[in-house]
């Protein structure tokens, strides 16, 4: 029917059926000249393809990820202790489980996300030579529990989304305190961990984690500063938030692992730990208070007339009409500034601690690796970068997922 | 008009100016209204119209003179402004919803911040406004997803909401489509009719024709002339009012 055009009867032309090396003729070998690109470019994949299965498959690498496991998640945190860690992973996952299950929403995504991730870790986990270390065992395990954990907040907090609503806000506040009470440990049956035994992707996740927490916070305030009528505050938000972004993130991390115990009373007491996450936070809050003055500039005039002449104070419109909408606005820019504070925390190896890199780092000089010919760095570095780029693929596809279901009111 | 009009003055303008740098945008102007009056001023633009309802309610500061509203004197302490704030409701020419809440939280965001009431009984109170202004049933969309006319009721809503004496509306149609222009007016009529204090900045003549108490024109800054409408339109008594009325209607 739909092949008959009504007006003259006739039928139209056929949809030109086309076979698979029809397709390849007409795109790939139409002509001598892409007949040839097309043979260089197959060849160039096949190389590239095969080169790196023979690499995977026959590297001799890969023991070393696998042996070194603990090291690469934790570093050097007792072995005794690690289910304080996992306890720490186990009570993210049941809070952002919860989360979504009282709001739905941008927690869903959240939730989401890390579920996956964590199903995937798993995934992976298992398929190590589970024979190589009680660790690997434990990993997969841990990571299919923190997804059930997930689901099971989300289960639990549907049934009783009104009544959890407070329990959970009181939950996520009390949670970092939280995870750093029970890392560094009080005594008794959690002895004091040191943070100088604290490392690996542990490290790098609390270190991005705390970054972003505490950073946030401070880069409203600059930015409301920047934007305000008070010529003092004004004028100290610029010269902070110029000074900031005007240097590396190195020369900030060294001044606060080096120049600080110099001005601080009994500053060398100072944890290098409390140094670097200092020093994360305060560069973090220069871009992202330019970030958010980006968003608040954006918002119409007439928003913030809109609230006064209602009778909002000035507080109030601030935090009810003018950081909303600059938030959302400033999305895909914020997280992406995320993403990279998330991969910059790698610089803190440079005042000596080891995160996930300096595990990296630790591993590939391990002495018995000494005889394995080209070493086991290639296999070490390709396995931390799968890692970063996973969590940071996650970031961006959770953060796409939240513009999304913001978007509901927009056109 | 259906509603008595008191004898007692809820606004008094006296000897209102202002600058904008060099620019003398207005010039001495001076108005009474009383309560319940509907006042409609009108003007070329750049008449400074805007600029004065706009300093009833301290979104434009004066710089001489004396605003006083319902008994209280506009001056540089912020608890007067924001008593004076809330009793006054303001629509605006485009709109200004917030888009990031739903059209019921637009209209209970302020009495539940400011007012201080619990979100029930504020939900209640919006859905009756909705209703009133007729678009009950978009209450839970967002702004974004409504028409210009069906916004402007909302905003207008979102006004009421307050329960001020005092409503302001600054060119409540200028921004909209012909066709939406009259249910936006409708819903100034009828309020026009209960009793509320209405000062609208329009070029709707005919609504002007119909509810103004007084109409007051404006150019340069100054007030030129006030008076009914039926006087206005027919026998205005400044030259500028004539040729101004003859280049609009």
């Amino acid at each position: 029917m739909a092949s008959t055009d009504l007006s003259t009867g006739r039928t139209r032309p056929a949809r030109p059926s086309i076979d698979a090396l029809g397709w390849l003729r007409e795109n790939l070998f139409s002509s001598w000249l892409n007949t040839l690109i097309s043979l260089v470019l197959l060849w160039m994949i096949y190389e590239l393809v095969s080169g790196l299965a023979g690499f995977i498959f026959h590297a001799q690498g890969w023991s070393a990820v696998a042996s070194n496991l603990k090291l690469l998640l934790t570093w050097t945190y007792p072995p005794d202790q690690l289910w304080r860690p996992q306890l720490v992973f186990g009570l993210l996952a049941l809070l952002l489980g919860l989360s979504a299950g009282v709001w739905r929403g941008i927690t869903l995504v959240l939730a989401t996300g890390f579920g996956a991730l964590c199903l995937i870790a798993a995934l992976l986990a298992l398929a190590l030579p589970a024979t190589a270390n009680q660790v690997a065992l434990q990993a997969w395990q841990m990571c299919l529990a923190a997804a059930a954990l997930v689901l099971a907040g989300y289960g639990g907090s549907t049934a009783a989304r009104e009544r959890l609503r407070w329990p959970v806000v009181i939950a996520w506040v009390l949670l970092y305190p939280t995870v750093i009470l029970i890392l560094r440990g009080v005594g008794g049956a959690m002895p004091v961990v040191g943070s100088n035994l604290w490392g690996g992707l542990m490290l790098t996740v609390l270190l991005s984690a705390s970054g972003i927490v505490l950073s946030f916070p401070l880069g409203v305030l600059l930015a409301l500063g920047r934007r305000g009528n008070l010529p003092v505050i004004r004028w100290f938000c610029v010269a902070y938030i110029e000074l900031i972004r005007g240097v590396p993130l190195v020369t900030v991390l060294y001044m606060a692992s080096l120049m600080l115990p110099l001005f601080l009373p009994g500053g060398e007491n100072i944890d290098q730990l409390v140094r670097a996450t200092v020093a994360v936070t305060l560069f973090s809050a220069a871009y992202l208070a330019e970030i958010l003055r980006g968003g608040l500039q954006a918002i119409p005039k007439g928003q913030a007339e809109a609230a006064r002449a209602l009778g909002l104070n000035m507080f109030q419109t601030t935090l009810l009409i003018m950081l909303p909408q600059a938030l959302r606005a400033v999305i895909p820019v914020l997280v992406s500034h995320f993403i990279s504070l998330f991969k910059d925390t790698s610089l803190v190896v440079i005042v000596g601690l080891a995160d996930l890199l300096g595990a990296a780092q630790g591993i590939v000089g391990q002495p018995q690796w000494l005889g394995t010919p080209g070493g086991v760095w290639r296999e070490t570095f390709l396995v931390i970068a799968v890692i970063y780029w996973a969590l940071s693929f996650t970031m961006s596809r959770s953060a796409r997922q939240i513009e999304l279901e913001l978007n509901i009111g927009k056109q | 008009m259906s509603h008595p009009i008191s004898t007692e003055d809820i606004i008094i303008c006296e000897h209102v100016n202002k600058w904008y740098g060099d620019y003398h945008a207005l010039r001495d102007v001076n108005l009474r209204v009383k309560k319940g009056e509907v006042i409609v001023i009108f003007g070329p633009s750049g008449s400074g119209k805007s600029t004065f309802i706009r300093t009833i309610n301290r979104l434009e500061e004066h710089q001489e003179g004396r605003i006083i509203v319902d008994g209280i004197e506009m001056t540089n302490d912020i608890r007067n402004i924001d008593t004076i704030r809330r009793e006054t409701g303001m629509v605006f020419q485009q709109f200004n919803l917030f888009p990031h809440l739903t059209v019921l939280e637009n209209v209970t965001l302020a009495p539940i911040w400011v007012r201080k009431q619990t979100r029930a009984e504020s939900e209640i109170r919006a859905i009756e406004l909705l209703e009133r202004v007729g678009i009950k049933e978009q209450a839970r969309k967002f702004p974004g997803q409504l028409s210009g006319g069906q916004q402007q009721r909302v905003a207008i809503a979102r006004a009421l909401a307050m329960s001020p004496r005092i409503l302001l509306f600054d060119e409540p149609t200028s921004a909209l489509d012909p066709e939406m222009i009259k249910e936006v007016l409708d819903v100034m009529r009828e309020l026009a009719g209960s009793g509320i204090t209405m000062l609208c900045v329009t070029h709707e003549m005919g609504f002007a024709r119909e509810v103004a108490n007084r109409m007051v024109f404006m150019d340069k800054g100054q007030v030129v002339e006030e008076g009914v409408p039926a006087q206005i339109f027919s026998e205005p008594r400044q030259d500028r009012t004539r040729l101004f009325l003859s280049q609009i209607l």
